[in-house]
């Protein structure tokens, strides 16, 4: 479904990918990992086309992404820092990206309730707090049912119970069979969500394939250590 | 762009700062009437505020409002809606939303004041219209430069920098290359100059309106004649939109090829 061939990008003299290439079939729940800094979030903004690639192509359903935006009607987006207009009420808000949006049905109603957030609909969302704008942000993402899914450290700043909650929705969207792709640098997290792990140093692949697959290449019982070992034997 | 235009307009006519400036207007306003006690000398004083505040404010609110909805802006940026839509639509929601600030702050106390019997009614209407456009250039141009420069005091400085050579710097170079060259014909240099600088277009336009022109001595009685006429009008009102036309390109262009 998502198929990125020879993707090069580069800030100035900083060279962050360095020809990626990487095919994602539909109905995949993919990790992106890698050390801070590795080129995670530009590769799935390059996916978005907030980030322009210098060069190389990213296609999705064989249509190549390139100065288009109507494909971004198939994605839905949850990005890394949730930062909303302070002003706005969170109910403005969700109104506000459904006009924008412009798609018929929606199900705001039933993740308002699953992360508790009835009592902040009145709200201006400059007065909540971090993890509360997150659940917003997850709202705001999961709300639209779109076929494909991109989570920007969907975990960050949330309760145990929101996290379980995260998890629980996750596990039915892979059932509806969407394409989820995830960063995070909760491995706990990781493994239990995740069918395939990408794993990105310095702007390359260095692994790309099943949970299984690496703890037995990396002899790792536990994933957390299998992780530790790719990163300090990853210039192999 | 119209549902982006609409969002930002929402939230910043409930902004505190929407309405400090909309207050200070409105005291501006009522104390200049209440000490000149006619609309016409009013006119006159409110236009040197006007030239010189109105630009400092549409720049600062264009690059505060640019660096605030930052992320905000990653956010629509992943939406299914084109880079320009999000650009163009939070720029005019900020410039419609300043420029209804300023006319409604001098506009209600002038109304107060029997702006409808007064003979100064186009005047001040030009002042008002002038004073929208002015913002309109310098919003445009704030966020331009606020696309431009990815470190927030960076931008600031800069876009406090070019309103601060429009307003001042580019009067003292304009001055001093008049007395440098005043052996040679100028007339036609310091028409040149004048349209090149938003701010002193439409100080002239204003003044030459309210026909003291005279006090522009020899060089007014050029400008009296070029801006005077109904084809010098149509000119400098052609110039000034040029003035937000070409920044606004300016940041479509740069908006489409940028990285979030």
């Amino acid at each position: 479904m998502i198929s990125i061939e020879n993707l090069h990008k580069n800030f100035g003299i900083n060279q962050v990918l360095n020809g990626i290439d990487l095919s994602i079939t539909k109905g995949q729940t993919v990790a992106i990992l890698g050390p801070n800094g590795s080129g995670k979030t530009t590769l799935i903004k390059s996916i978005l086309g907030m980030v322009k690639p210098s060069s190389g192509d990213i296609s999705l359903a064989g249509m190549s992404v390139k100065n288009k935006w109507d494909y971004r009607e198939n994605i839905d987006y949850l990005p890394q820092i949730a930062n909303f207009p302070g002003n706005l009420k969170v109910i403005e808000l969700i109104h506000m990206i459904k006009d924008i949006r412009g798609k018929g049905i929606t199900q705001e109603d039933r993740f308002i309730e699953m992360f508790g957030l009835q009592p902040f609909l009145n709200k201006k969302l400059s007065h909540l707090s971090g993890g509360t704008k997150q659940k917003v942000n997850l709202v705001l993402t999961f709300m639209f049912d779109s076929d494909m899914i991109i989570l920007d450290e969907p975990t960050s700043g949330l309760d145990p119970v929101s996290l379980i909650a995260l998890k629980n929705l996750i596990a039915s969207e892979k059932q509806k069979g969407k394409t989820i792709l995830i960063t995070s640098h909760i491995m706990s997290f990781v493994e239990e969500v995740c069918d395939k792990l990408v794993f990105i140093l310095d702007g390359k692949i260095y692994f790309n394939d099943t949970i299984k697959v690496l703890k037995v290449t990396t002899k790792e019982e536990n994933f957390e250590k299998a992780i530790a070992h790719l990163l300090t034997h990853a210039h192999v | 762009m119209f549902k982006i235009l609409k969002y930002s307009f929402y939230d910043l006519v409930r902004s505190r700062w929407s309405y400090v400036y909309l207050l200070f207007y409105l005291l501006l306003g009522f104390a200049l009437l209440f000490l000149n006690e006619n609309i016409s000398k009013a006119v006159i004083t409110l236009m040197n505020v006007i030239t010189i505040l109105v630009p400092l404010i549409g720049t600062i609110f264009g690059v505060m409002y640019f660096y605030n909805s930052k992320e905000f802006t990653e956010l629509l940026l992943a939406l299914p809606i084109p880079r320009r839509s999000i650009f163009l639509g939070q720029y005019f929601g900020v410039a419609i939303s300043l420029s209804l600030s300023l006319i409604l702050g001098l506009g209600i106390p002038f109304l107060f004041y029997g702006l409808f019997q007064s003979d100064s009614i186009v005047d001040f209407l030009l002042l008002l219209i002038t004073g929208s456009m002015l913002t309109f250039i310098f919003t445009a141009i704030a966020f331009y430069i606020g696309l431009s420069n990815e470190n927030k005091i960076k931008g600031f400085g800069y876009a406090i920098l070019f309103w601060l050579f429009m307003a001042v710097i580019y009067d003292g170079i304009f001055l001093i290359s008049l007395i440098v060259f005043e052996e040679y014909p100028l007339d036609n240099l310091s028409l040149f100059a004048t349209l090149f600088n938003p701010i002193d277009l439409s100080r002239v336009l204003i003044l030459l309106k309210l026909d003291i022109a005279a006090l522009l001595g020899y060089t007014g009685a050029v400008f009296q004649k070029f801006f005077g006429n109904f084809s010098g009008l149509i000119v400098s009102f052609f110039t000034l939109f040029l003035w937000i036309i070409i920044p606004l390109f300016l940041v479509k262009r740069k908006a489409s090829k940028k990285d979030f």
